[in-house]
């Protein structure tokens, strides 16, 4: 039989083994954060986003809609782009977290998507930029010349509510090695 | 949110026995797990256990390994249950054999959601209703005595009805995805009490006369593991949303298409965000058999069919005229006809 579960598989497995159970109350967690091994102490409801600010100590991802509706909580897991409030903490457990503190390199230069936040001056009040940062360089570590059409695809879940996103697209622009368009079209 | 066990499914069997483990009051199983996350913050739900079955693996895995989880053998599309929507969305398979699946998949959420959200947690999401997700509204879904939004904001509610009259709750259906594998004659394989299940994916939904409290059929216990369906080549969808990034359609259409020469041989079109299941047009597919996708004015001729027999509420009359517009530009789409002020887009 090539799918599903036959009768005969079922019974062979069922009993066997139990799954990997983990709470309730708190439970010692190994995660992988910007590259570093970490152990915490949490309970299974905690949020990645909790445990990243709370015991990791790393505030960059920031809670605002806590719905994932405003990527301000936006952090990379195995290199994909995810809203960290709605991700339980155990969800990433053997994956690797990277958050906007992760971004900078060993020599303490920031990202070049940092970089060009910065001279393009692409935030006002700055709360929701590492959600952006991060949204962004997902996007160029898959797509490093990015059309501007696609660039706005990428950061459809980042919400600028001081409405820095001329500057936001022109700064995407720059960090792919690309126009700056003047208007942020 | 409530604390739980946090429970690793490795494979089916360890699922389903979690889920009957008599220490747990109410067990759930988790996919992606942002619907169920966006329940417990709210507080419409507690569960005790949640059982993770994303890694399930062996026969059947719910997750799909490699760059393309979709597999294509003949005319069978092959998908497994916790594929996320970015998967869907990048399959190359899915783009050129059943373009709806992935555009559908595509224009749903965000990029951070999509990289997480699973096929079968978009099918068995709850409604959006905003009397329903309020925990201050306690509406038929939550076992109260009213459906709130008759009397009160329904501007984003059902026009369409499966019973005899609207109601009485009055949500339609979340999944965007649902109406683009109805289109291509999806089936859902689910298990549970070692009984294997082929779903047609029109029979997964029920609508509201059929009880409210649940909006599939499926029975407890029973498990999504893959999704089986045919290609369908020429097809496409299209979204009428108030932003054109992030939000949820107001209307939207998914249309397979079969040429004979330059006219529609024959039509499949599902509607989506117009009742409380995905809602078939078998009237406007038998209008648009002979139609030139290329003669606008035919075209806007058959899919006018589409608001027949709405009864809209006080605030979504709006929603039968765009419900036409939505679908032309499905057919559109699955034609390859260029629609006029989109060019870029």
């Amino acid at each position: 039989m090539a799918e599903g579960v036959s009768r005969r598989s079922f019974i062979k497995t069922a009993g066997l083994s139990a799954a990997a159970t983990m709470g309730p109350g708190m439970v010692e967690v190994a995660l992988t954060v910007n590259g570093a091994a970490r152990k915490v102490k949490i309970d299974p409801a905690a949020t990645l986003l909790e445990t990243l600010r709370v015991d990791c100590n790393l505030t960059g991802a920031k809670e605002v809609c806590d719905r994932a509706s405003c990527g301000a909580c936006s952090v990379l897991v195995d290199g994909k782009l995810v809203c960290s409030c709605m991700m339980l903490a155990l969800d990433a457990q053997g994956c690797a977290v990277t958050t906007v503190e992760g971004l900078v390199g060993a020599d303490g230069k920031p990202d070049a998507v940092q970089a060009a936040f910065i001279k393009h001056d692409a935030l006002q009040c700055g709360f929701c930029t590492p959600g952006f940062v991060i949204a962004a360089r997902a996007l160029l570590n898959v797509n490093p010349k990015p059309t501007l059409a696609e660039i706005k695809g990428a950061l459809a879940g980042n919400i600028c509510r001081c409405g820095a996103y001329t500057n936001i697209f022109n700064a995407v622009l720059e960090a792919s090695g690309q126009a700056v368009v003047a208007d942020g079209g | 949110m409530n604390s739980f066990t946090y429970v690793r499914a490795r494979n089916q069997a360890e699922a389903l026995s979690s889920l009957k483990d008599a220490k747990f009051s109410l067990p759930v199983f988790k996919g992606g797990g942002l619907d169920l996350v966006d329940h417990m913050k709210e507080g419409l739900i507690a569960p005790d256990a949640l059982i993770d079955v994303r890694g399930v693996r062996g026969e059947g895995d719910l997750a799909g390994n490699g760059p393309d989880a979709v597999e294509m053998k003949g005319e069978v599309i092959r998908f497994p249950a916790a594929m996320t929507l970015a998967q869907a969305a990048n399959s190359a398979v899915l783009r050129k054999f059943a373009p709806v699946v992935a555009m559908t998949a595509g224009s749903a959420a965000t990029p951070a959601v999509r990289n997480v959200a699973t096929v079968a947690g978009n099918l068995l999401q709850r409604p959006r209703c905003w009397y329903y997700r309020n925990s201050q509204f306690n509406c038929l879904k939550k076992g109260g005595s009213t459906c709130f939004a008759v009397e009160g904001e329904n501007a984003y509610h059902a026009i369409f009805s499966t019973g005899s009259s609207p109601g009485p709750c009055h949500i339609v259906h979340p999944s965007n995805l649902a109406p683009a594998l109805m289109v291509c004659d999806a089936v859902v394989h689910t298990v549970g009490n070692a009984d294997r299940k082929e779903i047609p994916i029109g029979k997964l939904f029920h609508g509201p006369e059929k009880g409210v409290t649940s909006e599939h059929t499926l029975e407890a216990g029973e498990l999504i593991t893959h999704i089986t369906m045919k290609a369908r080549p020429v097809s496409g969808f299209y979204a009428i949303k108030e932003k054109q990034s992030f939000d949820w359609p107001l209307v939207f259409a998914c249309v397979a298409i079969e040429m004979a020469g330059e006219r529609i041989g024959k039509a499949e079109v599902v509607a989506g965000a117009v009742a409380p299941v995905p809602w078939a047009l078998p009237a406007v597919a038998a209008a648009l058999k002979g139609v030139d996708p290329k003669d606008e004015r035919a075209l806007t001729e058959a899919c006018a069919l589409a608001g027949k027999g709405a009864k809209p509420m006080r605030d979504n009359g709006y929603k039968v005229g765009l419900l036409s517009v939505a679908v032309k530009r499905a057919v559109m789409k699955a034609a390859g006809v260029a629609i006029a002020g989109e060019e870029g887009r």
